[in-house]
């Protein structure tokens, strides 16, 4: 089971909900992912076009527990404002902070990400922290009392997959607290070593929602993160430098 | 009365007089929507009672796809 403050999921793959080709696609993805953690973000509505169906409306939301994050916010104070407004529906207890410093490569800034996490903590919120794959910083996020620590693979939406598996397997090593791999995220095989590594989910997006077909990925990814998971609890065999046989090399009936 | 929803200048008749009764006028009460009036948040419960007046600054938001 995958425990994040007061929740229990058994699932431990978390979906994002943005840019699927359109909401039936969306919703197929969502059904087959078996996700139970779906996330998605706060903004202005039309009011002038109203009546436009809002991807909520398509989804039995009481199946899933919600996660929004803050995207969009560039400061601490921007972050605690939209988790406030997302809490406010009544609907989420939990926050993915997610604090941008870079429009370019779209990383976190940690100064104001470590900010607005401490405030949203003291607020009685369930944070999970979208980090980069600072060592340190993970454990100083974990000490003000995370509920998770949520290290990106590589730059959002990328899919160049885990870049530094060394920081990140440091990262899952120290920590007290659910480890999820949270973007970058590219392929099933990248999902899978995330797993192998010990990670305790994935937090992914784009890799489904992108996908030429986005159903059948997010069956894949469904399967890759048991797959890996499975693999990390069974214990992998050491490596070695030279062959060692499966075959016994007694009772061999030539030579 | 006139008050600025988010952002733009608009204006809704008298005879709309609280929170509840704007969303309604926006055909958005049946929707997701959370309010913030003169950037003060409001819990869902608190739309009925919540009055506006001219000038008002109101910030309508819902949830919208993200990752």
């Amino acid at each position: 089971m995958l425990k994040i403050g007061n929740h229990e999921f058994s699932s431990r793959l978390l979906l994002g909900t943005g840019k699927y080709p359109d909401f039936e696609i969306q919703k197929a993805a969502v059904d087959v992912s078996g996700t139970e953690i779906l996330t998605f973000s706060v903004r202005r509505m039309n009011i002038f076009e109203a009546s436009q169906p809002n991807f909520l409306e398509n989804l039995d939301i009481s199946k899933y527990t919600l996660l929004p994050n803050t995207a969009g916010a560039k400061t601490a104070e921007e972050a605690v404002r939209i988790a406030k407004l997302a809490k406010a529906s009544g609907l989420c207890d939990m926050i993915k902070v997610e604090v941008i410093g870079c429009q370019k490569t779209l990383l976190p800034d940690p100064i104001e990400t470590l900010k607005a996490s401490e405030q949203l903590l003291k607020e009685g919120f369930i944070v999970l922290p979208y980090t980069s794959d600072d060592v340190l910083l993970a454990r100083r996020l974990e000490e003000l009392g995370c509920h998770a620590i949520m290290p990106g693979a590589s730059p959002i939406g990328s899919g160049q997959g885990i870049i530094n598996p060394l920081n990140l397997s440091f990262i899952i090593e120290q920590a007290n607290v659910p480890v999820i791999v949270d973007a970058g995220i590219g392929t099933p095989s990248d999902a899978a070593i995330a797993m192998e590594m010990g990670a305790a989910g994935v937090l992914l997006n784009t890799a489904v929602s992108g996908a030429d077909d986005p159903v059948k990925m997010a069956r894949a990814m469904r399967l890759a993160i048991e797959a890996g998971r499975l693999g990390f609890e069974a214990g992998r065999i050491p490596k070695k430098r030279y062959a060692t046989a499966s075959s016994p090399l007694e009772g061999m009936s030539i030579g | 009365m006139i008050l600025t929803v988010n952002g733009d200048q608009v204006e809704v008749p008298n005879t709309v007089k609280t929170i509840a009764e704007l969303l309604q006028h926006f055909e958005l009460n049946n929707k997701v929507v959370i309010v913030e009036k003169n950037a003060e948040i409001l819990e869902k419960e608190k739309h009925a009672e919540t009055l506006i007046s001219d000038k008002d600054k109101i910030e309508l938001v819902h949830f919208v796809g993200g990752g």
